[in-house]
């Protein structure tokens, strides 16, 4: 009986996998339908205690080349991994110094299972990496201590020089297969830094300027966007994760640019002029259109437009500023900040131009980022005193939470493609700095340190 | 360029197999990536969505544009000596605020003589903000700051095609201080002679 349901857990889980990671070409017979998790499978999961997390260990993988390379990798994969696990908190996470003693595994079959249960762990991670030639082969598998079986197996093969990226995958599929959870770990973050600390002679002081960079959800690998010795502000990530819409100041205006970061092509889609100034492009969830503000027509409104340009329609028609659009998960709905009740506030609108309300009645509202599904609710900026701090809108009970408490200023949430977390700017250390935070409040990480970092925007 | 980058030539090789573990039996499949770009001028990351994890990514930077400059009849920088003189008194405004004070109109009133004196001149008027506000709202108030002076100087009677805005939000303070006193030099609009 427990085989038959683990097989077809392991099957749904199999097919779950499939369908998320958009097409990976297994082949799985149809006639063996993903089951929904019922509750009486939680015992097949690893921690069958309900409401518990369960305890998982994630020893150094196991280095089968004796190479320095491979060794390096190998430990570098058990770190990130356990750090990918520990983020959506749903597993505890048994600190890693305190399993030193265990004898580490000599292959991928080899459990110290009285061991590890003597530790309190209910789930164990052993990896093992072997160098052939300029790749690696990483095997993984998660051994239920309890059951003394592997509920989860899987290799990969690749590059030798991204031994992150290994454990970053493996975070997700175990997130996928153990918890149905769509991880983050391979995700990036945009933002904007000054970190080159160049300027540029301004008509009375110089003026620093500001770039688009992108670096892992973790803040590693942080990479540089843009070249151009201007203002670049406001970074937006395509829904394919293949290019980044911005304001720049490149030709003395502000107007929408488009990097295509793997194909080294830019795009000025809005087509700006010194009489047609774009700023703050927001891609609609299905990546095919973007939303943005304009002076087009003589104030700052909000229009809405096709990815290449085309079919540029006007969303709002008032005398006041409307600006920072955000789509809602379907994209039917945009909301965005007005100014049109005296002071800035956040609104909602149909993309058709139908059903405006305000949703903050608060001093000073900006910058509402709409969470992805399932979760349904609005991540914004609200000054609460001297400082602005992070307070989150939820949709159908119409309740504000607050996230932030003063320290710093908080501005321009993003959330996670999941939902679960935010990226958020604060300068509590002094400079501006990106920082991450679950959609609880809890788990606050710094993610960059080198000069000022903001206005972050998180890859789909 | 590290050596390590020799990941683009192995990069067709990139396969992943479902191991046989106690349910799932032995699957694999091999999973052609898109070719290997071509050697930039700087190096490109691999492409992300390759569907066989893991693509590799480490250690490289993403493909740069070649950017076109900035156009200097539109920043004045050509104009550097003559914009740090300030031949156009900036005009400062209240907090959150668009709204001409009665200094603001005063110098407003002096800018436009000295434009009427100086035809050949083009003006960018600059909107900034203090960094009170939130950035991303600061860059369509600094358009309204901008776009407020301009209408003032067309009722003056100087021509619209002699006037250009631009906002940079709270993005080039004046005064980097985080008092009052910098915010009221920060809550400002600028004008840049671009051309003459």
């Amino acid at each position: 009986m427990l085989n038959k349901t683990l097989l077809a857990w392991s099957l749904t889980c199999a097919i779950v996998s499939l369908a998320l990671s958009g097409g990976r070409a297994f082949q799985v017979p149809a006639s063996q339908q993903p089951e929904p998790r019922q509750p009486s499978e939680v015992s097949l999961i690893i921690g069958d205690r309900i409401g518990t997390p369960p305890r998982f260990a994630v020893p150094d993988f196991l280095a089968l080349s004796d190479d320095p390379e491979t060794i390096a990798a190998a430990q570098t994969m058990g770190e990130v991994l356990w750090n990918d696990l520990n983020f959506e908190r749903e597993f505890y996470m048994i600190p890693r110094d305190t399993y030193a003693s265990i004898p580490g595994a000599t292959s991928i079959t080899d459990v110290s299972f009285d061991l590890w249960r003597e530790l309190g762990t209910d789930g164990v991670v052993i990896g093992t990496v072997r160098r052939v030639g300029e790749l690696l082969e990483v095997q993984v598998r998660l051994w239920n201590i309890r059951g003394q079986e592997s509920v989860f197996g899987r290799e990969y093969t690749g590059s030798a020089n991204s031994a992150r990226l290994y454990a970053h995958t493996i975070a997700d599929e175990i997130h996928q297969n153990q918890r149905g959870l769509k991880g983050i770990a391979q995700t990036k973050l945009a933002f904007v830094s000054d970190r080159n600390g160049e300027s540029i002679v301004g008509p009375v002081a110089n003026r620093i300027l500001k770039e688009i960079y992108f670096s892992d959800y973790d803040g590693y690998n942080q990479q540089r966007v843009t070249v151009n010795r201007s203002l670049n502000i406001t970074p937006a990530w395509s829904a394919d994760r293949r290019a980044i819409a911005y304001t720049s100041y490149l030709r003395g205006y502000a107007d929408l640019l488009v990097s295509f970061i793997y194909e080294g092509r830019l795009a000025s889609p809005a087509a700006g002029s010194p009489d047609n100034q774009n700023w703050l492009p927001s891609w609609s969830p299905d990546g095919s259109r973007l939303a943005f503000t304009s002076n087009r027509d003589g104030n700052p409104e909000l229009y809405v437009m096709n990815a290449d340009g085309t079919d540029v329609q006007r969303l709002t028609d008032n005398p006041a500023i409307d600006t920072s659009p955000t789509w809602s998960p379907t994209g039917a709905q945009i909301a965005f900040t007005s100014d049109r009740s005296g002071r800035p506030q956040i609104y909602l609108v149909g993309v058709d131009g139908t059903g405006l309300r305000r949703i903050t009645f608060e001093s000073y509202c900006d910058r509402p980022t709409w969470s992805p599904a399932p979760f349904n609710e609005i991540a914004y900026s609200s000054k609460t005193g001297p400082v602005h701090d992070i307070k989150i809108f939820e949709l159908s009970t119409r309740e504000v939470r607050q996230i932030t408490f003063g320290i710093g200023s908080n501005e321009s949430p993003s959330y996670s493609p999941n939902g679960r977390h935010l990226a958020f700017t604060s300068n509590r250390s002094g400079e501006k700095q990106i920082y991450t935070i679950a959609r609880d409040g809890r788990n606050l990480r710094r993610i960059t340190r080198l000069g000022n970092n903001e206005m972050p925007n998180w890859s789909r | 360029m590290k050596s390590r980058l020799n990941w683009r030539i192995l990069a067709g090789a990139l396969f992943v197999s479902l191991l046989a573990n106690t349910a799932c039996g032995e699957k694999e499949v091999n999973v052609t990536p898109e070719p290997a770009p071509a050697p930039p001028t700087s190096p490109i990351p691999a492409d992300p969505n390759t569907t066989a994890p893991p693509t590799a990514i480490a250690d490289t930077t993403p493909r740069l544009p070649t950017p076109t400059p900035a156009d200097s009849s539109l920043t004045g920088h050509d104009l550097n000596e003559l914009n740090r003189s300030v031949p156009l008194a900036p005009i400062f405004f209240d907090y959150d605020s668009a709204e001409m004070t009665t200094e603001a109109q005063t110098s407003l009133a002096n800018n436009a003589e000295v434009m009427r004196n100086n035809q050949a001149w083009i003006v960018t008027i600059e909107g900034h903000c203090d960094e009170r506000g939130t950035a991303e709202y600061n860059l369509a108030l600094s358009e309204r700051r901008a776009l407020a002076a301009r209408d003032y100087l067309v009722a003056l009677g100087i021509p619209v095609n002699r006037l250009r805005t631009v906002s940079y939000g709270e993005e080039f303070p004046f005064d980097p201080g985080n008092d009052e006193a910098a915010w009221a030099q920060n809550r400002r609009a600028h004008f840049v002679v671009t051309a003459q």
